[in-house]
Order: C-alpha cells, then sequence, then structure tokens
C-alpha cells in the first residue's frame, strides 16, 4: 500500500517523463508486481494521448496561412516574389 | 544563422499546431489568428537570435506563450492569477472504473476516444483559469518538459508541476461531467446500436 501510495504520487512526473533513471525503474519495477497501479497508470497515458490527439484538431484557416507567408514576404526587401 | 527562406518554410509547417494552441489560449478564432500573426511577426523580427539546429519548435511556442501572456493578459480586468477548487486525485478513473469490465476487449484509449466529443475536450481545457491551462496545455497537448514550460512562463519548475498537477484534474472533472450529463459515463455503457454515420 505504502508502495502504492508512492507510486502513484509519482504519476505524473512518470508519464511526462520527468524522472531521473532510478526513480523509473522504482516506478517500473511496481508496476510490473501491482495490477492495480499499471491500470491506472494505463487510463491516464492514455487519456492524455486523447486529450492531446482531440485539441489538436484544427484546420488552419487559408487566409491566416497567407498572412503568415506576408510577414515573411514583407520583411524581406530582397527576396524574389513567388 | 539559417537561411531567411529556409527559416521561413521551417517555422511556417509549425503554423497549424501554433494556430491550435492560439485557439485554446485566446478561445475565440479572431484573437487566436491574430495571435499566431504576431507570432510570426516577432519570431521574424528575431530570426536572427534563434541558432539553426536547436528547437524551432519550442522557439515559436515560447513567442507565441510571451505575446499571448504580454497581449491578453494586459487585456483582461480579472486578476491573473485565479485558484481552483481541489479535486481528489484519479477523478475520471475512478468514475470510470467500471468501463473496461463493460467495453471488454478494447483499450481505453478507444473507448475514451468516442466516449468525449473534440469540443468537449477542447471546452474542458478552455474552461481552465489561464495560469492552469497555459501548463496543461504546453505539457499535455505540445508534449514540452516542465524546464520548458518554466521558461515559457518564466514561473519556477515546482509551480509549473503544481498547477499541472491540478489544472489536470479539474479538467478531468470536467470530462466527466460533460460526459455524464449525455448520460455516457453513468454505467459505462458500451456505444448504442446504430452506425452513426449511416
Amino acid at each position: 500500500m505504502d508502495d502504492c501510495n508512492e507510486t502513484l504520487r509519482e504519476l505524473d512526473t512518470f508519464l511526462d517523463d520527468e524522472l531521473d533513471a532510478p526513480a523509473r525503474t522504482t516506478i517500473r519495477a511496481h508496476l510490473e508486481d501491482c495490477p492495480d497501479c499499471l491500470q491506472a497508470f494505463d487510463f491516464q497515458a492514455e487519456l492524455k494521448q486523447v486529450i492531446a490527439e482531440k485539441c489538436r484538431r484544427e484546420e488552419l484557416p487559408p487566409s491566416l496561412l497567407a498572412k503568415i507567408q506576408a510577414c515573411f514576404e514583407v520583411g524581406q526587401p530582397n527576396a524574389p516574389s513567388a | 544563422m539559417a537561411d531567411p527562406a529556409t527559416f521561413a518554410d521551417q517555422a511556417m509547417a509549425h503554423a497549424p499546431q501554433l494556430y491550435a494552441a492560439a485557439l485554446r489560449m485566446t478561445r475565440n478564432q479572431a484573437d487566436a489568428e491574430d495571435l499566431v500573426q504576431e507570432t510570426y511577426l516577432r519570431a521574424y523580427r528575431g530570426f536572427a537570435g534563434y541558432q539553426e539546429g536547436t528547437n524551432l519548435r519550442a522557439w515559436l511556442f515560447r513567442i507565441l506563450t510571451n505575446a499571448y501572456i504580454n497581449i491578453y493578459r494586459a487585456k483582461q480586468r480579472r486578476p491573473k492569477e485565479s485558484d481552483l477548487a481541489d479535486v481528489e486525485d484519479l477523478y475520471l478513473y475512478r468514475r470510470l472504473g467500471g468501463l473496461d469490465a463493460a467495453l471488454a476487449g478494447r483499450s481505453a484509449e478507444d473507448t475514451l476516444m468516442e466516449m468525449l466529443t473534440d469540443d468537449e475536450v477542447k471546452r474542458a481545457l478552455e474552461d481552465l483559469p489561464e495560469n492552469f491551462r497555459l501548463p496543461v496545455l504546453l505539457a499535455d497537448v505540445e508534449g514540452f518538459a516542465y524546464k520548458e514550460i518554466a521558461e515559457m512562463m518564466d514561473i519556477p519548475i515546482g509551480t509549473v508541476m503544481s498547477r499541472l498537477h491540478r489544472g489536470r484534474k479539474a479538467m478531468h472533472k470536467s470530462l466527466y461531467e460533460y460526459a455524464h450529463a449525455r448520460g455516457l459515463a453513468a454505467a459505462g455503457d458500451p456505444e448504442p446500436g446504430g452506425d452513426p454515420d449511416g
């Protein structure tokens, strides 16, 4: 139980890849032996992926693309026009 | 220094991601477009300071985050630091505990992908107060390291970590509430019959 609490306390840092190697090894060893913690870690990892994927789904407006291109062209007096 | 044309091409490739992040920051399309345009103007002006071979994406996101904080935080009348109610750990996981059994053979990822709509996930993130929203956006959507986020936001790493922890929990609670309101998360029901595209 103590191991579970300590493991869950590092859930964020583990999934964010912010732990040093020895700490990662300790967490991995616990996860191999503890299906409950492993399930929680898996769920959080997959939730993170789903959030990232869904929040990235946007279409770049073509008008914005043109404006961005203009930022570069206006700033470059010697650039050949396309 | 990089060749300007190459730099422009490489920088342009990040426009869709910068725009999606700008939408989550500003929460509306007009401001997001202005913010991305401002980011590219600043990037062009600061181009001499960019060292080729270093992380262009991180450099652009740093400019985006700075521009957002300078322009939009100044516009806001409400205090910039907002607090969040505390939420228990593993909030969503605990409530969807029966899901794996109900949907045997399917991964949590597939299930969550269907259960949560794109709009709900975006809204749950956008509803976070700004000081929690930026770390969650930069870590969970953009995958930046704590140190990079601390530099982009000019706050200590410990503050990044605590805001991430609390911001995530609040966001996950919103996700549960949205799904629950649609009757989807109540009993971990599988998809109702019928093809939504059919």
